[in-house]
């Protein structure tokens, strides 16, 4: 058996750390933050926005151009080692003045410990909503950058493959999670169903596998004029 | 070594390291003589990219791929040369729906999403928003939700079981998990009145207490449990057809399946033994007996392997959790989220208006956050709650296990035959519902 099948058991790196329990008695605020906080302070310094404790779960909010170093450090860090992405996701506010936030949740499998780690977005001004994709850090960052952009609208600088995911392709009512995004949808059911009857059969396919090696050449030839006009949609 | 009419005695053997520095395990068969020797190895597949490449298309509808997953393969010959999984045929926008809904009305929708898990699922939401309030459950409460957990698991393990087999041509372990399964729907039935569709919890409490005879009904089923187990066990642990078909498929090395953010079954079975339960606990999980099933090389059969020992330790944990059953409240005493009872209610004007103020405005968490992940049968389900201090989440998230776990098919499945993608897919053990939410 080789060295890459070893076991690896979580909390390996702090074996003096008390043995893990049910959270009893949180308070709501000013709880004992992470040691990560504390050191991503010198580490990065200004680099760091704020950091807060609330139910015993320690939140860093860092600057947006930086947050890609930041969680790198905090995965190749000896004494952090976040090596497990848990979440990539993104909070809107009904409040229209506060940021619209980027989260990721870290865990630290060898250390046992949880971190949020969060940027903050402007909605104001017609800004683009981007941040650093960390997907060249954690592969597990893929699908759910992709649900994010799906969802919010998030660029995430650096995936490689960022389309949609939920929603097709072809889907141009917006991003469902954002707060001026109706509950029922922007457009009515006889217009989605007008879409849903005018779709082409190549629209369920995306452009990468419509022309992967020789499927190309197979598709019939309607198909294949509709695409070199560049029409997806059948519209 | 015993044979029989019906199984072959298989012993399993690292016979080296392949290409990409993974073990490579064989079956060793049993020759004339009853010695084991090792089935010929079949030749690595390597893709020849220069000849002609032909795209499939698997599902949407297609029972093997256990729900509406459409999976675009592009093929050389039989072999994966690229997935392209397609998911969202069942998106529902639950997440959006939750913005829109106070915290108890939010529990019927946990049901639906990873829907082999309903008891589970209302658990772990019920956890993260009491979490977000503040509260302490009671001792009661949190037995009886450590039953709810354990038996959710046990179902949709066996869920996984019945259905794996079926993809893989066994067909009468499904009939036997899903006769136990129907035992645990029968439980569910008398303590809250459904099946499928539990919602069990409350925040702050159960929907229910356990009603009489529950406690005899769940004994039975321990006891009666891990036979059927031990049958599954002895039809498809050593049998011939069973292993070869999903020994050495969909490898995740650890280090691997830990940068994928794979959890539950999917990451033990490479080899981590991260466990929700035993590292970041919750229900006073750290106060039972049980053991995390570890596997040592990360393909299909490990992950059955694990899957059918962590029945055996959540039966376990269900005898134990069964003898602590302290007497007791089940609701915590905290008027702002729990009702009056009903004939206080319909008697007394303050209980009515109290408890119309709780069903109408709803309860209201204090600003803040929280996460909270719990130990699906899929893997480490959590769920992320913002509150602006209105009886409505601001954004209410999931963490599905199974979507995580899905999205790192396109790298198990690369060089394996079509016929092992049906396999390693149904070694995920996917909930579209979940997925697509």
């Amino acid at each position: 058996m080789s060295d890459a099948f070893a076991i690896m058991r979580p909390g390996f790196a702090a074996p003096d750390a008390p043995a893990p329990a049910t959270p009893r008695a949180v308070a709501h605020r000013d709880g004992a933050p992470n040691p990560g906080a504390a050191a991503l302070r010198a580490r990065f310094g200004p680099a760091i926005v704020r950091v807060t404790v609330v139910w015993g779960e320690t939140t860093v909010v860092v600057d947006r151009q930086r947050a890609l170093e930041v969680i790198r450090w905090l995965h190749d860090d000896p004494t952090q080692r976040y090596d497990y992405l848990v979440d990539v996701t993104a909070v809107e506010f009904r409040d229209t003045e506060q940021p619209l936030e980027v989260v990721w949740h870290l865990r630290s499998l060898p250390f046992r410990r949880f971190l949020r780690v969060k940027a903050e977005l402007d909605t104001k001004g017609g800004a683009a909503l981007q941040v650093d994709s960390v997907w060249s850090v954690y592969k597990a960052a893929d699908w759910m950058e992709r649900e994010c952009f799906d969802m919010f609208g998030i660029r995430f600088a650096g995936h490689p493959d960022l389309r949609r995911i939920l929603m097709w392709e072809q889907y141009r009512e917006g991003y469902p999670l954002r707060k001026d995004f109706p509950l029922r949808g922007r457009f009515s059911r006889s217009e989605q169903l007008r879409q849903a009857l005018a779709a082409n059969p190549e629209s369920r396919y995306s452009m990468e596998e419509l022309t992967i090696a020789d499927a190309y050449e197979d598709l019939p030839r309607d198909m294949r004029d509709r695409l070199g006009r560049g029409e997806r949609t059948g519209e | 070594m015993a044979t029989t009419k019906r199984t072959v005695d298989v012993q399993l053997s690292t016979s080296g390291l392949d290409a990409r520095g993974r073990p490579q395990r064989t079956p060793l068969v049993l020759d004339e003589r009853g010695a084991a020797v090792a089935v010929e190895a079949p030749p690595a597949l390597e893709p020849d990219f220069a000849s002609e490449h032909m795209l499939i298309n698997i599902g949407p509808q297609h029972p093997a791929t256990h729900g509406v997953l459409r999976l675009v393969l592009e093929l050389d010959g039989e072999t994966v040369v690229r997935c392209i999984p397609h998911i969202g045929y069942l998106h529902c926008g639950f997440e959006k729906i939750g913005e829109y809904r106070q915290y108890n009305q939010i529990i019927p929708w946990t049901d639906r999403e990873d829907y082999l898990n309903s008891p589970g699922n209302n658990v772990a939401f019920a956890l993260g928003a009491e979490r977000l309030f503040g509260i302490e459950i009671t001792p009661r409460c949190t037995v009886l939700r450590v039953i709810a957990m354990e038996l959710s698991r046990i179902m949709s393990h066996l869920v996984w079981m019945g259905t794996t087999c079926i993809d893989i041509g066994a067909f009468t372990p499904f009939l036997w998990s899903f006769q136990e399964r129907e035992k645990i729907y029968e439980m569910l039935d008398m303590w809250v009145g459904a099946r499928l569709t539990t919602s069990l919890t409350r925040v702050g409490g159960m929907a229910a207490d356990i009603p009489d005879g529950f406690t005899d009904k769940l004994r039975s089923f321990i006891q009666r449990f891990p036979k059927t187990l031990d049958e599954v066990d002895r039809m498809l642990t050593r049998n011939a057809i069973w292993v070869g078909r999903t020994v050495g498929l969909g490898v995740m090395t650890p280090d691997e399946a830990v940068n994928y953010g794979l959890s539950g079954p999917m990451l033990r079975a490479s080899g981590v033994a991260y466990d929700v339960r035993k590292d970041f606990p919750y229900l006073d999980y750290e106060t039972y007996d049980f053991e995390v099933p570890v596997g040592t090389n990360g393909d299909v059969y490990d992950r059955f392997l694990v899957r059918l020992e962590e029945l055996h330790q959540s039966n376990r944990i269900l005898e134990q959790a069964l003898r602590r059953l302290p007497d007791g409240p089940v609701n915590v005493d905290d008027p702002r989220v729990i009702l009056p009872p009903k004939t206080k209610a319909t008697s007394e004007m303050e209980s009515m208006i109290h408890h119309f103020k709780v069903v109408m405005e709803g309860p209201r968490p204090p600003i803040g956050e929280s996460y909270v992940a719990v130990e699906s049968p899929k893997g480490e389900k959590g769920y992320y709650m913002v509150s602006d201090g209105t009886s409505k989440p601001v954004r209410w998230r999931i963490r599905p296990p199974s979507f995580v776990n899905l999205s790192a098919i396109p790298r198990m499945v690369e060089g394996h035959l079509l016929s092992d993608v049906i396999a390693i897919n149904a070694s995920i053990d996917i909930v579209m519902g979940e997925i697509d939410r």
